[in-house]
Parts: structure tokens; C-alpha cells; sequence
């Protein structure tokens, strides 16, 4: 997240710009500006346009030439500032795309057939290949570890510097290529065959080279090609009219005309949308399968939410110590207190600084020799210490019952009402024992993450609904549901539980986004609208989901439903306000091109601009340059604050559509004022 | 396909005998019996045979009738089988020009008024041809002349204008106006009434 | 404006959506087929004719199906219209003796009627016999209204269907048009007609000798029951050539309020339907609402420019100001002819009771605004309701984008499929339109039938256009349009602007009835409120601006600014 804060700060750096101006003009290139409809009208235009100075200045029509030639520079100016925007957007990509490639040059791989071991370049592993990987080595692919356990070294891919531990077996098994091998030999079994591993996915990604348009983009483009048509058409028999009212209008005022009309401000910036929209959640070092994806989750109607690591803090944390009748609650808390000692789990630390904090007692030194630790066992789930004749043990109270009555002692009638109450309160009870005398409980109490109410407030006003996905009984899902805010829980959650619960939600219409890391969860990601797999899990999860959280955080769930709002809302926000500036340029230029033949229509001329071929000029510069001043919102996208949907259109409204309308009048004025003081024009 | 189109056949068949004909006799045969004067084209008859319709103007030129107001229906104007109206636009110099004529022939016939005192309803065409009706200040700078053509007195005149006159029901919109082949018809009447109480 | 036009504005108003409201509830009753008052005389003949026809009309149709048999529907209807035209000096009921029409203008006059355009590029009572006014018009005037209502109905059926991809029954939805809602109301505002003093019989001409002794051809008919639908059907195709204006056509105030009520109520009692098949009324109020004041807005300022009037005449009349009183009726005035010219032109109705050619510029400029965003101001039968929901799909697009969600309207989502249906419904008038007008501006045969020089001339072309592609069928009528060039291309228009529209309609209709429904929640974008309405409007108003700005600034707006300085062409 640091690192991500560092890459989000500055939208125009130097070793951005330089390559993305030398790219506006390689896309110049109409095999290129056909994928945009827009932007390639106002390229032809560029041409006839630069044709007719052409022909102007031959003639010797000098001052016909000035004009035509600044229309000429400003329209095509309009075609690289486009193509600039979205080398922009790319170039970001680009330059996280170039570090990743360095790690997949040349590594050799280990290949294991039989017993024999030989050394092979990576390029030529296929899948189902066994190698060997050894301390420093480069893992040569993606793969699932069979045998040994090593920490390793990810920090190429997730850009996390400390290392993780990768074992056979189990939710932690996969392994990606480009990765280091830190300590320990560990065998794999490739899973991808070159040229489809994660990091060459990963590439492919951040370069956009696979991009595609997204569903609702591609609305977007039919709409704007629509508008297009239209203005094609609005134009080209304005000709005929001009001709039938006894006068006619020059080619290039013409094409000044359409250029101005047609949506070019987010025609040009579409693309760069959708690309920066990936990049953002890029920073978030998310990597989003597809555009898609992205989009989708803005449109996300419930988020199901693991309890542990998501809600509450991964770690329980004992808040008291019950004693059962007749036993001091200071003789609990130092049985308590003394059987965690060795203990180094998180929820250990925490009964030792509880009895410390809440009866003063301190931690004691032990002599190795005098004491022996029952270290926690998965078998009979208890752990514990013998000292000095004295046998503390502590465990989950079905445990702990087993292991007394297992001796033929009795237990306190008053346990189980305590055991209960603690579930209720959504803890978990932890029963002590010492010297086979039930002493008490501890209350152990999971810890909701601070401020993750207000953002389940915030999400619920955004109308997403959240379900806590828990393995805890009902009773405790329910108290812990209640203190964290979420609108809803699913209890005991088991695969199918989960799978039943999204294809629910799907059928009542709704879009559901998850999180998951085993191979468990695969099916459920699979079936989410949007599943965030993370990084941590298995090659199953990963492939299954179509976002990966490289931080392996699932919090950020939230983070990407807001980036998935923030990118329909650029493009809502700029196609609002392309259209709504049409209104200006038409005020503009109308006048301007008929004020030869009707000098009454210069009461449109409401900007009152100096003359016609300044009017005319202007709305081409102002509609050229807001391109450009808009490149920093299509990359940022446009502010987004967790309100709901009228506040949240009215706003965008006010600042886009009636901004739209505003801007373009002033602006226009403004470069008119500007382009006759300079005396540009006559 | 073809299956569809023997359905669409059967059916505008089927519609045209309910519509074409059972609507529109059914109609016919109700509206004579409920509204038999209307239905039948509120003709009024006089001795000599049919005098018209009430609906439907008719020119008057002579200066003892009330005269209604120019009329782009046929050729020499108020032609029934060709209803209809100039259709010319705020700028045609040929509406112009009509006006200035038309407005010259009203302060011709009817010597005395200013052209401020003429109502525009005299001076511009309707829009069937066979508007009925003129506006009842029209017809009151016509009054002076058809009384003094009739030998009438003025005020005899005024409350013929006033019988004839057809107003719009409250609320809704719409604008008094004199129907001239009624009021004109009445005048015969007046004069025929006094003449013979004369002879 | 005097106050007394507010006031009578507003009543009518009133008048109007108070009636409405009982209206679409029983249009919905009649096609969701819950009981109503006439099933037990329309039920027996709704079967007859389903056994006649001998089809199943509970089978549900995919929109592909519906379409063709909407298409087959009409193309037999053309044909029979075509041949009775054509023909008519062959067949009975002809006392006129009236000889058969010219292929072109047959071809205009069948494809003008089918199109529930009714364009009318003869007079009717120089040319039409009895029988080809009734069993040819009339019919078509019930059957273009049917067909409208049908498409409209389908399209609300998908957006309350569940990934069903069906969307009801054609012949079911047309037969029950006719028989529960055009017929009825027919037959009521017939007689009502009929006492005003429209004429209702099968005379020959009636020849009278006029009080100054010269001839008067008096032409009769069956006028009431095809005025009646004419008006109820928005059709508008007059009986004779100055349409309402005609004193047998609209002989009284009275009458003229009846029709202007008659052309709006079934497209506002549409919104009521709408809203109570969505289960909640909102969403046709709100369409109701965005409706009103686009309506309200136009009535006002028509009234005004024509109480305002043409300074030459009132120079001419030694006054400041006259009101523009060439074209119109004394009867109907400034007020209700102001009122007329909005109601047909905002509805498809295209009837008149005033010459629109004669109307101030701006006014003019206002009628063919009123059809060149789509007519969707009540707009025709059907037409107008499935018009102004291709605007709000294009508004929740647009708009719906800003509150960060993939668009949806009524919990259906708006992905590519219905926005290049939404585009291809709502471009194809102005695109047409543009194009048409250019090339008739152009060339010889186009130019020739102007009457009036100058910007207005072309302001008439456009407007022959913009009427038949929007369906709507009044004039400029000093266009002589009775010529091959325009008989073809206008017949054309009428067919482009009518199925051009249809079609994506249905074809949005079968996607949405495919659609899941999403749950509403505090992030979908509110479609009930003010706000919605006020977008609406908004977007209406954009894209009819963006796309008429430049021509209209060539035509009514030159063309006023050359009149306010006493310029005459």
C-alpha cells in the first residue's frame, strides 16, 4: 500500500510524458484510429483540412491560408492530444510492464524426469513438468510445491519485500514464476505452459495489448458513433441549405464545424478511461483479470465478506477471566496466565498481558528444567504446563470436559452457562483447568477492525449490501454481524453454503463480489460477478477469480467496487459534459459561417466575438486544448464520495452538465480575447 | 411466413366489414336519427329551394349584405369542393400585397374608418375558405353600411349582429364570431317584414 | 398571453389528465385481460374473430414473430388500401364519380394511411369517393392506431417480463385496440361530432343557389365516424382538404376542444398504464410530467408569437401589433388555434384547424420542433409512449453512467444491444430528414414545389419531412407535393419513419423481456422523481436542439429576423 500511495502521486512525470508524445504520434497511423470512430472523423477532417490550406496557399490567398492553416494545426493538434491521453494511460502500464519482463529473462529450470536431473531454459518446461528448486534459485514457472517447505522471495510480483512461506499441501502451495527461492529445496509440478503463466498474463494486463472493450464501453462507442453519424450528417447538408439560401460555406469551416460538434472530448479520452481504470486498480496492486471485471464490480449489489482478516482482526483477544464458584478470580487469571506463557499464538500474548493488566500479574522466569509445556495439539485440542506439581491446561470446552471427565471429576453445573454466554457475545470461551479442577473461563473475544462500521455505513448508502461469510455458530455470527455493522451473515459457512448463497443473490438480479484463497473457495469465486482472489492462495483460487489481490488483503474489496463506480462516472461525467458543449461551439460558429449572407443571425453571436474567422478558430482551440486539460480527470477518474445515487447524479449534474453548458462560453470568449489581442486572426 | 401473411389478410378483411362498413352505417343510421338536421349538413332551406349551409360561407359582394372574409376556396373564392387557404408565409410579399388590396376594398365598401379601426379579420384569409364567421367588430364597421343599403335603422342592425353571434362555451377556447350567411338571412327577412308592412 | 388563455390552457390541461387516469387504468384491465365493462359484447366477436382468422392468440411471441406479424399486418393493409385507390372508379359508393388515383400518389396516400401518417397530398373532396374514405381510410385509421398501441403494450409487457423473451401476441394486442379502446371512444366522440354538426350521411353534393344567386357545391359524407377516428387514432387525415379547419370537419369551439382532448387522451392515458403494469404510477407520472411541460412550454410560446403577430401587417393596419389572423378561423382564434397546432404536432395527429404555412416563423420553428424530437410531447397512439421511453433509456444511459452503475430503467439493465437500437430509433427522423431536405433543396424537381420564397420556402420542404418521418401528416401546405418526386420520396419517409422505428422498438422490447429485473437499492438511479423528469426534458431538448440548430437557424430563424426588419421575398 505504501508503494502504491508513491505511484498514485503524480499523473504528468517527465519519463511519462516523453514516450507518450512520440506514441500520439505513431497512433496517428488510421489502421489504428479506425478502433476509434470519433477521433478518426476528426483525422480525416485533419487531412481535407490540411489539403484545402494546401490549396489556399497555391493560389496565393494569403489570408484565406492563415486562417486555414491554424485550423489545420489545431485539428490535428485535437488527434494527438487524443492519442497522447491514451498513451498516457498506457504508459503507466508500460513501465510496470518492462520491470516485470526483466525477471522472466533467461532463467534455467531443474527438470526432474525419473531421477534424472537436467538443467533446461525455462521457455522449454510444459506443464505437468517436475523441477527443483534450490535456495537462489529463480522458480522457472508457475507451479504447485508436491514436496518440501521454503520461504520465498515474491517481492517482483507483489512488490512486498518480506518473504513467504510456500509448502506442499494445503492453501499454500502455489508458486509463481519469476519469484526467488530463498531458503530450502522445494519440488514442483509446472502448471502453465510459456507464454500463460501469471507473469506473462500479468503483462499482457498492465500493457493493455489484450484489451478489450468492456461491455459498457462498448455502449458508450455505439452511442458516441450515433452522435457521430448525426453530426456527419448535420453538417454535410448544412451545404445544401447554405446553397439553397444563396450563399455557401468553406470546406474547412465546415469541418471546423464537425470537429467541434462531435463528441471528441470523450470520444479522445474513452480509452484512456478504461486503461487508467485498470492501472487504478493496478495501484491498488490488485491485477484485474479483464476490463470487465473492473466495471462489473461498480456495479456490484452484495459483497461477501470473510469474517476473519476481513471484519475482525485475524487474532482473538481474551477480555476476561470468569471463575466458577468458589474460585478467585486472581487464581484463574494466574492459571490463565501461566499456562500461556510458552504459549506464542497471538491469543496467548494476549491472556498474559490481560492478567497483567488486570491483576497486576507479571510475567515470571522459568527455569528450563522445572517446567514442561503440553504444547496445543490438533488430536485432543488442549495445551497447558506442568510446574512444580502443578497441571494447568486450557482448550475449547468440549476438550477440556473430555479431558476431565476422562479422570472422573465432576464439573461445575454453572459451565455451561457461562461457555453459552461467552458464544453469545460472539467470543469464544477458552476452559481452564488446573490440577483436574475446572476453574474458569477465559473470554476470548474477536476484535471488529476500527472504522470498518462506518464503511459498511458508507457502502450500505451506496446501496451494496454486506454478508459476513463465518464458520462460527449463528449465535456468534449474529453478535459479531451486529457490532461490525454488516447487513447480513452467513453462519457455518461451508463451500456449498456459499455457493447456494451467490447463486441466490443472482437469481434476485443482483451482482455479488467475494474473496477467497482456498481451493474451496474456487467454485464461489468462479460464480461471483467479481472474485478477488488472493495472492497467498492456491493456483485453484486464483484461477478462478477474475481479480488477484497481490497484498492477498481482502478488505479491498471495497477499494474495487469504488474504483469499478469511479470509472463509469468519468465516462458518464465527460460524455455529459462533450454534449453539453456543443451548445457554445454551435453559438460560436453558426453566426459566424452565415455572416455574409444573414447579418440578423449575428444576434446569435451572444459571446459577441471579434470576427467570424476568430470565432470560428476558437471553438476549434477550445475544443482541442479541453482535451488536454481533461487528460489528469480521465486518469484519476472524477471525485467519488460514498453518497447516495441522486445526491451523487445531482452532483455530477451540477459540475458536468451544467459546468458543460458554462465552460465551453467563457472559454471560447476567453481564447477569442486572447487569439485578436496576439492578432492572430484579421 | 407465408402462414402470418394469410392471418394479416383474413384480418384486415375481417376489420374492414366491422369498421369500413358496420362502424360507419351504424353511425349514419344513429346520428339521422338522433341529430338529423346536422347529419345531413345543417342545410337551411328558404321558399325558393336549399339557401345553403350554415357551417359553410358564402361570398357576399353587394353592399346590403354583410360580407365575410376574404376566401382562398376555389378560384373566385367560397367554393366548397375546394376548401383551403393561401398558405402564404409571413414574408411573401404576395400576403402583403393582399392585405393592402383587401384592406383597400373594406375602406372602399365601408367609407368612413381609418384603417386602425379595421379588425385584421377583414383584411386576412381563414383557413378553410369557408369560415362562416367574422369577428363582431368586423361586422360592426359593416353595420353603418348595410343599414344605410336597407334603409334600416343602425340599432336594428346591431341586434341582428348580436342574434347571430355564436360564443364559445366557458372555458373553452375559441372566439365569438357572426355568422354572416345566418345574419344575412335574417336581414332578408327584417326587409322583406317591413316592406310589407309598408305595402 | 392574456390570463384568460392561461386559464383556459390549464383547464384543458386538467381536463385532460383527469380523464386520463380512469382511461389507462382500463387500458391496462383490457390487456392484461382483467375484467372491464364491455367483455360481454366484445368478448363473443374478439373470439369470432381469432376463430375466423383461425389462430391462437394466447401464443407469446418472441420479438422476431411479433414483428412480422405487425409487418405482414400493415403490408396487407397497404395493399387492399393501394388497390381501393387505385380502383375506385371500378366500385360502388362513388357519387362524385371520382376516377381512380394515380399509381404514385396511390402508393403515398396507402403507405401515408398505413403509417398512421395520413399525409395528404390531395383533397378529399375532389377525389375520394364514400367507399375509399371508409373502407379504405377509416379502416386504416383504426388499424395504424392499433398497430401503434400494440407496440406500445409489448414494450411495457418486456419491461415487467423476467427472462421471459417473450412479448405477447400481435393479433391479441391489435384486435383488443380496436374492439376495447378505438372502437368505443369512436363511437362516442361520432355522435358528439354529429351534434356539433358534422355531417353523417351518403348524399350526393348538395346544390344550393347562394342568397347572391350564384352556384354552391355543398360535398356530404360520412364525415363524423372517420373524424372520430381520425382525431382518437391521431391519424389526422381530414375528410376534406382544410382538415379541421373545415366547418363540417370542426364546426364549433366546442368541437375543436373535443378534438385537441380526443388526439392526447389515449397517449396520456398510456402513462397511467404504464405506470400501474410497473405497479407503481411514478413512473408514468413522471413521463406525464417531462410531457406537460415540454406541452405547456409550446402552447405558450405559439400563442404568443401569434398574438404577437407580423409587424408588416400591423404596419399596414396602423397598429403596433395585430394578431397572425391569415390561415385561421374566426370560430377558433388566436387561443385555440395556437393550441390546435401544438396538440397535433406534439401528438403524430397531423390534423389542423389553422395553416400552419401561415404561422409566425418562430411558431412554425416551435411545430416542427414538436415533431423533430420524435413526437413524444403525448405523441401518437403508441408511438408517442414508446418514443419518449427510447429518450428515457437514452437519458438513464447517459445519466445513470454518473452514479457509477451499468445503466438501468426499471431494474433492466441498458447494455449495447438497446443502446444501438435507442440510437437507431431516435437518429433515423433527423438523419432522414436532413438528407431528404438537402437533396429536394437541390435539385429541380424538389424546388419546384415551393410556393413561398425565401428561408420559408425552406422551412416548407422540412417540414414535409419532419412530418412525414415523424408520422405526423400536416403541412406547410403551400408545398405543391403532389408531384412523382414527392409522392415517391415522402412515401418513403413515411414507411422509413414509421418502421424504422418500430422495428427497434420490438427489438428492444425482446431483449429487455430477457433481462433479469435488478433488486432497487439506495444506487440505482432514481427514475420517479423531479430530477428524472427534469433530465428527461433536458435530453429531449439537447438532442433535438443539436441536431435541427443549424437548419432551423437557416429556415423560421432567418427567417424571422428578415420579417422583424421588414425584409419580403
Amino acid at each position: 500500500m505504501k508503494e502504491s500511495s508513491k505511484k498514485q502521486k503524480r499523473i504528468f512525470s517527465s519519463e511519462l510524458i516523453r514516450p507518450a508524445i512520440t506514441a500520439s504520434f505513431k497512433k496517428l497511423d488510421p489502421r489504428w484510429m479506425i478502433k476509434n470512430p470519433v477521433m478518426f472523423i476528426v483525422e480525416i477532417g485533419s487531412v481535407l483540412v490540411t489539403y484545402q490550406f494546401l490549396k489556399t496557399m497555391l493560389a496565393g490567398n494569403l489570408n484565406e491560408g492563415l486562417f486555414t492553416l491554424q485550423i489545420t494545426l489545431w485539428l490535428w493538434f485535437t488527434v494527438l492530444f487524443s492519442n497522447f491521453a491514451e498513451a498516457m494511460a498506457e504508459g503507466r502500464g508500460k513501465a510496470q510492464a518492462d520491470a516485470l519482463r526483466k525477471t522472466r529473462t533467461e532463467t534455467f529450470a531443474k527438470k526432474k524426469t525419473g531421477e534424472i536431473i537436467e538443467q533446461i531454459p525455462a521457455t522449454q518446461l510444459r506443464k505437468d513438468d517436475i523441477c527443483i528448486c534450490e535456495p537462489g534459485d529463480i522458480i522457472p514457472g508457475d507451479g504447485e510445491v508436491i514436496e518440501g517447505i521454503a520461504s520465498v522471495d515474491e517481492s517482483a510480483i507483489t512488490g512486498e519485500s518480506a518473504p513467504v512461506i510456500r509448502e506442499s499441501g494445503g492453501d499454500r502451495s502455489a508458486v509463481t514464476g519469476g519469484t526467488k527461492v530463498l531458503s530450502d529445496r522445494i519440488v514442483i509440478r509446472i502448471t502453465s505452459n510459456p507464454g500463460e503463466t501469471f507473469i506473462d498474463k500479468m503483462i499482457r494486463l498492465v500493457e493493455g495489448a489484450k484489451r478489450q472493450k468492456t461491455p459498457n464501453e462498448l455502449a458508450l462507442t455505439i452511442l458516441l458513433s450515433g452522435l457521430t453519424i448525426v453530426f456527419v450528417i448535420v453538417v454535410a447538408t448544412l451545404q445544401p441549405f447554405a446553397i439553397y439560401s444563396g450563399t455557401s460555406v468553406s470546406i474547412t469551416s465546415l469541418i471546423a464545424l464537425l470537429v467541434c460538434l462531435i463528441p471528441t472530448t470523450i470520444g479522445g479520452l474513452l480509452s484512456a478511461i478504461g486503461i487508467a481504470g485498470i492501472d487504478r486498480v493496478m495501484q491498488h496492486n490488485v491485477l484485474a483479470m479483464s476490463g470487465r471485471s473492473v466495471e462489473a464490480s461498480g456495479d456490484v449489489n452484495t459483497l461477501l465478506l470473510d469474517k476473519t482478516g476481513t471484519i475482525t482482526l485475524g487474532n482473538r483477544q481474551a477480555v476476561e477471566f470468569i471463575p466458577m464458584p468458589g474460585v478467585e478470580e486472581l487464581q484463574l487469571a494466574d492459571a490463565a496466565q501461566f499456562s500461556s506463557l510458552p504459549d506464542e499464538t497471538p491469543e496467548g500474548r494476549s491472556i498474559v498481558v490481560l492478567a497483567k493488566e488486570k491483576y497486576g500479574l507479571r510475567g515470571r522466569v522459568m527455569q528450563d528444567h522445572e517446567i514442561r509445556f503440553i504444547p496445543f495439539s490438533a488430536n485432543t485440542r488442549i495445551s497447558g504446563v506442568d510446574y512444580n506439581g502443578r497441571s494447568i491446561r486450557k482448550g475449547a470446552a468440549e476438550a477440556i470436559i473430555k479431558y476431565v471427565q476422562a479422570k472422573n471429576r465432576p464439573i461445575p453445573k454453572e459451565l455451561d452457562g457461562v461457555v453459552s454466554g461467552i458464544a453469545q457475545a460472539g467470543g469464544t470461551p477458552l476452559v481452564v483447568v488446573e490440577n483436574d479442577k475446572i476453574l474458569g473461563a477465559i473470554y476470548l473475544k474477536d476484535v471488529v477492525k476500527g472504522g470498518i462500521k462506518e464503511r459498511f455505513d458508507q457502502l450500505r448508502k451506496m446501496g451494496i449490501k454486506t454478508v459476513m461469510i463465518t464458520g462460527d455458530n449463528p449465535l456468534t455470527a449474529r453478535s459479531i454481524a451486529a457490532e461490525a455493522g454488516v447487513d447480513d451473515f452467513l453462519a457455518e459457512a461451508t463451500p456449498e453454503s456459499k455457493m447456494k448463497l451467490i447463486r441466490q443473490e443472482q437469481s434476485d438480479g443482483k451482482l455479488v463480489a467475494m474473496a477467497g484463497d482456498g481451493t474451496n473457495d474456487a467454485p464461489a469465486l468462479a460464480q461471483a460477478d467479481v472474485g478477488l482472489a488472493m495472492h497467498s492462495g492456491t493456483m485453484a483460487a486464483k484461477e478462478a477469480g477474475n481479480m488477484i489481490d497481490l497484498d492477498s488483503n481482502p478488505t479491498k474489496l471495497i477499494e474495487i467496487v469504488e474504483i469499478g463506480k469511479q470509472l463509469l462516472m468519468t465516462r458518464g461525467a465527460l460524455t455529459t459534459f462533450s454534449i453539453a458543449n456543443d451548445l457554445a461551439k454551435y453559438f460560436a460558429i453558426i453566426p459566424a459561417i452565415f455572416a455574409a449572407a444573414f447579418p440578423e443571425l449575428g444576434l446569435l453571436n451572444i459571446m459577441h466575438l471579434h470576427s467570424p474567422q476568430s470565432a470560428i478558430i476558437s471553438a476549434v482551440i477550445f475544443n482541442a486544448l479541453i482535451i488536454i486539460a481533461l487528460i489528469p480527470i480521465a486518469l484519476r477518474g472524477v471525485a467519488y464520495l460514498p453518497l447516495k445515487a441522486e445526491a451523487l447524479l445531482l452532483r455530477n449534474i451540477l459540475i458536468y452538465g451544467v459546468g458543460g453548458i458554462i465552460v465551453p462560453f467563457a472559454g471560447i470568449k476567453l481564447i477569442d480575447i486572447i487569439i485578436t489581442g496576439i492578432k492572430l486572426v484579421p | 411466413m407465408l402462414r402470418e401473411m394469410k392471418y394479416a389478410f383474413k384480418a384486415i378483411l375481417i376489420f374492414t366489414i366491422i369498421l369500413g362498413f358496420g362502424y360507419t352505417f351504424f353511425i349514419t343510421v344513429f346520428a339521422s336519427l338522433l341529430f338529423n338536421r346536422q347529419a345531413n349538413g345543417s342545410i337551411i332551406s328558404g321558399e325558393n329551394g336549399k339557401k345553403g349551409s350554415v357551417l359553410i360561407g358564402q361570398k357576399f359582394t353587394v353592399p346590403r349584405y354583410f360580407h365575410p372574409r376574404p376566401s382562398n376556396a376555389g378560384s373566385k373564392g367560397y367554393d366548397p369542393t375546394a376548401s383551403g387557404g393561401s398558405n402564404l408565409a409571413p414574408t411573401n410579399r404576395k400576403l402583403i400585397d393582399n392585405v393592402k388590396s383587401n384592406l383597400e376594398q373594406v375602406l372602399k365598401d365601408n367609407p368612413g374608418f381609418k384603417p386602425e379601426d379595421i379588425p385584421v379579420d377583414a383584411v386576412t384569409s381563414s383557413a378553410s375558405g369557408l369560415d362562416p364567421h367574422i369577428s363582431i367588430e368586423n361586422a360592426k364597421i359593416q353595420a353603418p353600411r348595410v343599414a344605410k343599403a336597407r334603409n334600416l335603422d343602425l340599432s336594428v342592425v346591431h341586434y341582428l349582429i348580436n342574434n347571430n353571434t355564436d360564443k364559445p362555451l366557458l372555458f373553452v377556447q375559441g372566439e365569438p364570431g357572426v355568422n354572416v350567411l345566418q345574419l344575412n338571412l335574417e336581414l332578408d327577412k327584417v326587409s322583406k317584414d317591413i316592406s310589407n308592412e309598408r305595402r | 398571453m392574456k390570463t384568460l388563455d392561461v386559464f383556459q390552457l390549464l383547464f384543458f390541461t386538467g381536463v385532460l389528465i383527469v380523464c386520463s387516469l380512469p382511461l389507462g387504468l382500463y387500458i391496462k384491465k383490457v390487456f392484461c385481460r382483467e375484467a372491464t365493462l364491455f367483455d360481454f359484447i366484445l368478448k363473443p366477436v374478439e373470439k369470432f374473430i381469432y376463430r375466423l382468422m383461425g389462430i391462437n392468440a394466447d401464443a407469446q411471441m418472441r420479438w422476431t414473430q411479433y414483428a412480422f406479424a405487425l409487418l405482414s399486418f400493415n403490408i396487407a393493409g397497404g395493399i387492399l388500401l393501394y388497390l381501393l385507390l387505385r380502383l375506385q372508379n371500378l366500385l360502388p359508393l362513388n357519387p362524385g364519380s371520382f376516377s381512380g388515383m394515380s399509381p404514385d400518389l396511390a402508393f403515398n396516400t396507402a403507405i401515408s394511411f398505413v403509417t398512421n401518417t395520413n399525409w395528404q397530398a390531395y383533397a378529399g373532396e375532389s377525389t375520394l369517393g364514400y367507399l375509399a374514405q371508409m373502407a379504405g381510410l377509416t379502416v386504416q385509421n383504426f388499424l395504424s392506431a392499433a398497430t401503434g398501441i400494440a407496440v406500445a403494450i409489448a414494450l411495457m409487457r418486456s419491461f415487467s417480463g423476467k427472462e421471459s423473451g417473450t412479448i405477447g401476441n400481435f393479433w391479441f394486442d391489435a384486435t383488443r385496440s380496436v374492439l376495447w379502446i378505438l372502437l368505443p371512444l369512436s363511437l362516442i366522440f361520432s355522435i358528439v361530432f354529429v351534434w356539433q354538426g358534422v355531417p353523417q350521411n351518403f348524399n350526393k353534393p348538395v346544390s344550393i343557389k347562394t342568397l347572391e344567386g350564384v352556384e354552391q357545391s355543398i360535398p356530404q359524407g360520412p364525415v363524423a365516424s372517420q373524424e372520430a377516428i381520425k382525431i382518437i387514432g391521431t391519424n389526422g387525415g381530414g375528410f376534406f382538404n382544410a382538415n379541421s379547419a373545415h366547418p363540417y370537419e370542426n364546426p364549433t369551439p366546442l368541437a375543436s376542444f373535443l378534438q385537441v382532448f380526443a388526439i392526447l387522451i389515449i397517449p396520456a392515458a398510456l402513462c397511467t398504464t404504464f405506470g400501474k403494469m410497473m405497479k407503481d404510477r411514478r413512473h408514468g407520472l413522471v413521463l406525464l410530467g417531462a410531457m406537460l411541460l415540454l406541452f405547456i412550454t409550446g402552447v405558450c410560446l405559439v400563442t404568443h408569437f401569434e398574438n404577437a403577430g407580423n409587424p408588416e401587417i400591423a404596419k399596414i393596419l396602423h397598429r403596433t401589433s395585430v394578431p397572425q389572423m391569415e390561415g385561421k378561423e374566426v370560430r377558433f382564434g388566436i387561443g385555440a388555434s395556437s393550441l390546435y397546432s401544438v396538440v397535433t404536432t406534439s401528438a403524430s395527429c397531423g390534423a389542423v384547424n389553422s395553416m400552419h404555412d401561415s404561422f409566425t416563423p418562430l411558431s412554425g420553428m416551435i411545430l416542427m420542433l414538436n415533431i423533430g424530437i420524435g413526437e413524444i410531447i403525448f405523441g401518437g397512439v403508441g408511438a408517442g409512449f414508446y418514443g419518449i421511453i427510447l429518450f428515457a433509456l437514452l437519458t438513464v444511459f447517459i445519466a445513470g453512467l454518473m452514479v457509477g452503475r451499468t445503466p438501468e430503467y426499471l431494474g433492466k439493465k441498458i447494455e449495447a444491444f438497446e443502446i444501438k437500437m435507442v440510437m437507431l430509433g431516435v437518429l433515423v427522423i433527423p438523419v432522414l430528414v436532413l438528407i431528404l431536405t438537402a437533396l429536394s433543396v437541390s435539385i429541380d424537381p424538389g424546388k419546384a414545389g415551393i410556393s413561398n420564397p425565401g428561408p420559408h420556402g425552406l422551412s416548407q420542404v422540412l417540414y414535409a419531412y419532419l412530418s412525414a418521418s415523424g408520422n405526423n401528416g400536416s403541412a406547410f401546405a403551400g408545398l405543391s407535393a403532389n408531384t412523382f418526386f414527392y409522392n415517391l420520396l415522402l412515401g418513403l419517409t413515411m414507411l422509413i419513419g414509421r418502421f424504422g422505428v418500430i422495428i427497434p422498438v420490438i427489438a428492444i422490447a425482446g431483449a429487455i423481456a430477457s433481462k433479469k429485473i435488478v433488486p432497487v437499492s439506495n444506487g440505482t438511479f432514481p427514475t420517479t422523481g423531479i430530477m428524472f423528469a427534469g433530465l428527461l426534458t433536458i435530453i429531449i431538448l439537447m438532442v433535438g436542439a443539436l441536431t435541427f440548430f443549424p437548419v432551423l437557424s437557416l429556415a423560421p430563424v432567418a427567417e424571422h429576423l428578415k420579417m422583424m426588419n421588414g425584409v419580403l421575398y
